[in-house]
């Protein structure tokens, strides 16, 4: 326990020591990077811990950043109470979600959440009137403030971030270092053995799925607020394979398998992109929004490669190997 | 086609519906072949393969290099270009489907879910490949005839038609391989019980790696019929993979008798509703329709059993 909540801390501190020393670029990519581990971090709870692999995480992504970015563009809601919209957004449709795709295992929960966000996504694109479909839209530099911080200042976004990201990596790590979170692991690995305890395995399901879906929809949201930008593209099939490949990069089922694997993919999009296709100064931009039409998606090509590769040779990702071969008590 | 946009509620014109349903019989043939690949690969061998849409791509792109060949380099007739795609694109693609099987999809011993993430990994591969080589273009095929069915209304395309008569044909070929040849008693008793069947001796890995390799060669053989409607893109395999999705789920995941009813019925809502009216909300509505389905009725809407 002791050394959880040290390995824990060291990690927040490194990421807010690393603030001041972080080149420009670095410091965009990273606050980026920590907003998408957020999502990547509540996925594992669903993924990593309870076993449950849903193909359709993108629809409480774009519930946390259309409820948030909507109430802002529309109803001209300052941030603080737009987030909070953001999330409860995502919390409803985790809670509608989960009664409904909770009822089917295996296979049949993936098509199901698969269909669900297809459907949220065709509904985005449905209502263009106000969402502007894949174009999307920017949410102003002047809104974009809470407490009278200016959220798209450099230094504030960074710590707004990494404020996120703390709290969901601290909250998951007491979820599934608690008694209910044993219980979540129990069910990945047999889930009649734990109905014979007489626990019931749908409640706890139901609640991996909610807290994952909130902690989604509070990194759509903050990704709005902190960008400036909502689009179609992130309710796409994409945005729902992009955290189950971070999880199995990092790790599924350790609590800093998902930063770590959101890291290493997004430097490595970056690299690749960088030396097959220089010049092509958007890429960033294209990886995590806004299409360039024609050339730039060819990243995907490595997103395609990674999932084979680990599903085939690591299926336990980089943290649970470490796990498995020299720290026992990696949490 | 622009008059739709007067009329969107009332009644079509009998001619427009007519159109419609024609276009939807197109459609639902093309749909049944892609649909039935997905279905047997699903009923044997117990796997999601998401790529499937992407080896009906392959299919189109393959067929529109062919026939670019032949009738650009060569300077053949369009039958000729179009007779060599539809036998070469198919096999060129049952055999990467043959290798993905081997390489990818028996290490993973067929686990259900780790082959679905592996197939998703494998759509994004040759979906980029083709962009890659292929480029983001749409690009035509030439129909290897043009002739037209006159009607008392409006003419219409000979070639579409053949497209529906050739794509029966085709199933009616698959049934009769499935349910009176040995191959299909070999499909069958490995779908019936894997272990029992290798302990008979039957090379159970061959019959899986055939399986998938026949589940590509219909969606390829789906596309190059396509192809000369609908121009080669490489991310066309989008659609044909929902639509195949929804088609095999609301007819009972594996039952061949289910997925025909259901590619028919959703081939022809989708022509007819596609032709007339907003495309976007029918999808919504499928989709919600198959998540419901596997929620409530994971045997599907047609099929009794789950085969």
């Amino acid at each position: 326990m002791i050394r959880s909540i040290l390995l824990h801390s060291f990690v927040i501190a490194a990421l807010v020591a690393l603030e001041p020393v972080l080149s420009e670029y670095h410091h965009g990519n990273l606050a980026r990077i920590m907003v998408l581990a957020v999502y990547a971090t509540g996925y594992n709870l669903l993924f990593g811990y309870t076993g449950l692999l849903s193909l359709g995480h993108a629809m409480f992504f774009a519930a946390g950043m259309y409820g948030c970015a909507l109430m802002i563009r529309l109803a001209e809601w300052s941030v603080g109470p737009a987030f909070v919209v953001g999330v409860i957004c995502a919390l409803i449709a985790g809670i509608v979600v989960g009664f409904l795709a909770l009822r089917t295992i295996g296979v049949g929960f993936m098509i199901v959440t698969l269909m669900f966000a297809e459907a949220a996504y065709l509904t985005i694109l449905y209502y263009n009137e106000y969402t502007r479909g894949d174009e999307g839209f920017t949410i102003a530099q002047s809104v974009r403030t809470i407490g009278g911080l200016d959220l798209s200042d450099t230094t504030t976004r960074y710590f707004a971030a990494l404020t996120l990201f703390s709290i969901c990596l601290i909250a998951s790590a007491a979820v599934v270092q608690s008694k209910a979170g044993r219980v979540l692991v129990a069910i990945r690995e047999n889930e009649d053995r734990v109905r014979m305890l007489g626990f019931d395995p749908f409640r706890y399901k139901l609640l991996a799925l909610v807290l994952s879906a909130v902690m989604a929809g509070a990194a759509g949201a903050a990704y709005a607020v902190l960008f400036g930008y909502a689009g179609a593209s992130f309710a796409a099939v994409q945005y729902s394979i992009f955290p189950l490949l971070w999880v199995l990069l990092g790790g599924p089922g350790t609590t800093l398998g998902p930063l770590l694997g959101t890291v290493l993919m997004f430097y490595l999009v970056d690299y690749a992109s960088g030396t097959i296709m220089p010049g092509l100064a958007g890429m960033v931009e294209t990886q995590f929004g806004i299409e360039a039409p024609g050339l730039a998606s060819a990243y995907l090509l490595l997103v395609g490669v990674a999932l084979v590769l680990l599903v085939l040779f690591a299926p336990r990702g980089l943290l649970g190997t470490v796990r498995a071969r020299m720290i026992p008590w990696l949490p | 086609m622009d008059l739709i946009s007067y009329l969107p509620f009332s009644l079509p014109h009998p001619a427009l519906l007519a159109a419609g349903v024609l276009e939807g019989t197109v459609l639902a043939a093309v749909l049944a072949l892609t649909a039935l690949g997905l279905s047997i690969v699903f009923g044997i061998m117990r796997v999601v393969n998401v790529a499937h849409g992407e080896f009906y791509m392959l299919g189109a792109v393959l067929a529109w290099f062919i026939t670019h060949t032949v009738s650009g380099t060569v300077g053949g007739p369009p039958w000729l270009g179009f007779g060599i795609a539809l036998i070469v694109a198919p096999l060129v693609v049952a055999s990467m489907a043959a290798a993905t099987d081997w390489l990818v999809l028996k290490r993973l011993d067929y686990d259900p879910e780790a082959t679905i993430v592996a197939t998703i990994g494998i759509l994004y591969i040759i979906q980029q490949l083709a962009l890659t080589f292929y480029g983001p273009d749409a690009r035509p095929v030439e129909a290897p005839f043009d002739f037209r069915v006159q009607t008392p209304w409006f003419g219409y395309s000979g070639y579409k038609l053949s497209v529906v008569g050739a794509a029966i044909l085709l199933m009616l070929v698959v049934w009769l391989v499935l349910t009176r040849t040995k191959i299909g008693l070999i499909m069958r008793a490995t779908q019936y019980d894997r272990e029992t069947a290798q302990a008979f001796g039957i090379p159970v890995d061959k019959v899986y790696a055939g399986v998938f390799a026949l589940g590509a060669g219909l969606a390829a053989i789906g596309a190059v019929l396509i192809v000369p409607i609908q121009q080669a893109h490489y991310l066309m395999g989008g659609d044909p993979l929902l639509l195949s999705f929804i088609v095999v789920i609301l007819g009972g995941l594996g039952s061949l008798r289910g997925t025909l009813v259901a590619a028919i019925f959703i081939g022809l809502s989708d022509g007819i509703i596609s032709t007339l009216y907003e495309p976007t909300l029918a999808k919504i509505l499928a989709t919600l329709l198959v998540a419901m389905v596997l929620v409530f009725r994971p045997q599907g809407l047609f099929g009794a059993r789950a085969a």
